[in-house]
């Protein structure tokens, strides 16, 4: 259990924070796609700029992680059509629920429990491209 | 306190977002909450029929503790940090959904009229959420990642792959809002 605490706490303050900035919010995702409000933007703008610091700084001074290897970002393969086709359909279906998967858990701490039959259908969503990878276009 | 037990400003939640992200990577791992999907399947023995949920499960043990983790900052930040839920959304947005037949409008977090039990079980209202649902698990895996992965993590690092995919994400969002939704409602 010990190893595992560190990542629980790192949950919990994900949750926390997706809680309180109401980025978990159907209402706030729809304000989203209507360009009415600053607040998303806000929320993932500042989060990249603050990444994209983060991540230059500890290139500089050669961060390296707790296991010991250099610190880096895995890469996504090169691509465009699993990427464009892929996000739309992702994008549609956050529209639709207002939830990506982060939200999708941490909804359930809220005793919001409708979002469970959102989660079985994500995971049905995530079989069927399992099932079905070889034949579509990446 | 008070401070903590209003809503968070975009730019404190933003920053707070990207610390999460660094300590995974700082812990020797990664942001990405939608692979907890492929590896619940795994999980349920999907890897049987499917040789892409044949992997080693276990490796991800870590990000299933992610998930709970959230869960517990989901019911504190809720339950114990918060005040009465009166979002503060913006008046165009208050009139659109009042105008598409939606009440009460950012007095919970979600609207009763997708999710609560009433609407779950009317077949308009569990279509939206199974299809949603859907769309999210079938678009997140082919894309590689969703906003944790690819809008936090990939945009962070200056990844093309991830601005086509982010570009992707709200190209179906606009979509689905402003062309579908009026359908819908």
């Amino acid at each position: 259990m010990g190893k595992y605490l560190k990542f629980f706490i790192v949950g919990i303050f994900f949750g926390i924070v997706l809680v309180k900035s109401e980025a978990v919010s159907w209402y706030r995702i729809f304000e989203m796609f209507k360009f009415q409000s600053f607040h998303m933007y806000g929320i993932i703008g500042t989060a990249v700029v603050t990444g994209i610091i983060l991540l230059r700084l500890s290139k500089t001074r050669q961060v390296k992680t707790t296991e010991g290897s250099a610190l880096r970002v895995p890469l996504k393969e090169r691509g465009f059509t699993r990427y464009i086709v892929g996000g739309t359909i992702f994008g549609l279906g956050w529209a639709l629920c207002g939830a990506c998967p982060g939200p999708m858990y941490i909804l359930i701490g809220t005793a919001a429990f409708s979002i469970l039959i959102v989660i079985a259908a994500a995971l049905l969503g995530t079989f069927v491209y399992g099932l079905l990878k070889d034949k579509l276009p990446h | 306190m008070e401070y903590i037990l209003q809503p968070w400003p975009w730019y404190v939640s933003g920053p707070c977002i990207a610390v999460v992200m660094f300590l995974l990577l700082y812990f020797g791992r990664t942001f990405g909450m939608s692979s907890n999907l492929r590896t619940m399947c795994a999980i349920g023995g999907a890897g049987k029929r499917v040789a892409f949920f044949n992997f080693d499960w276990k490796s991800q043990k870590w990000n299933l503790i992610v998930v709970l983790g959230a869960i517990f900052g989901g019911f504190i930040a809720h339950y114990v940090l918060s005040n009465p839920i009166n979002m503060d959304l913006s008046e165009a947005t208050v009139t659109d959904l009042t105008a598409l037949g939606f009440n009460d409008v950012g007095k919970n977090l979600l609207p009763p009229e997708l999710f609560s039990w009433d609407a779950v079980f009317s077949i308009k209202g569990l279509s939206i959420l199974i299809i949603g649902g859907f769309l999210v698990g079938f678009g997140t895996r082919y894309a590689g990642g969703c906003t944790s992965g690819h809008a936090i993590t990939g945009l962070s690092s200056l990844q093309l792959p991830s601005l086509i995919a982010v570009i992707g994400f709200f190209f179906g969002g606009l979509i689905m809002i402003h062309l579908i939704f009026p359908i819908l409602f």
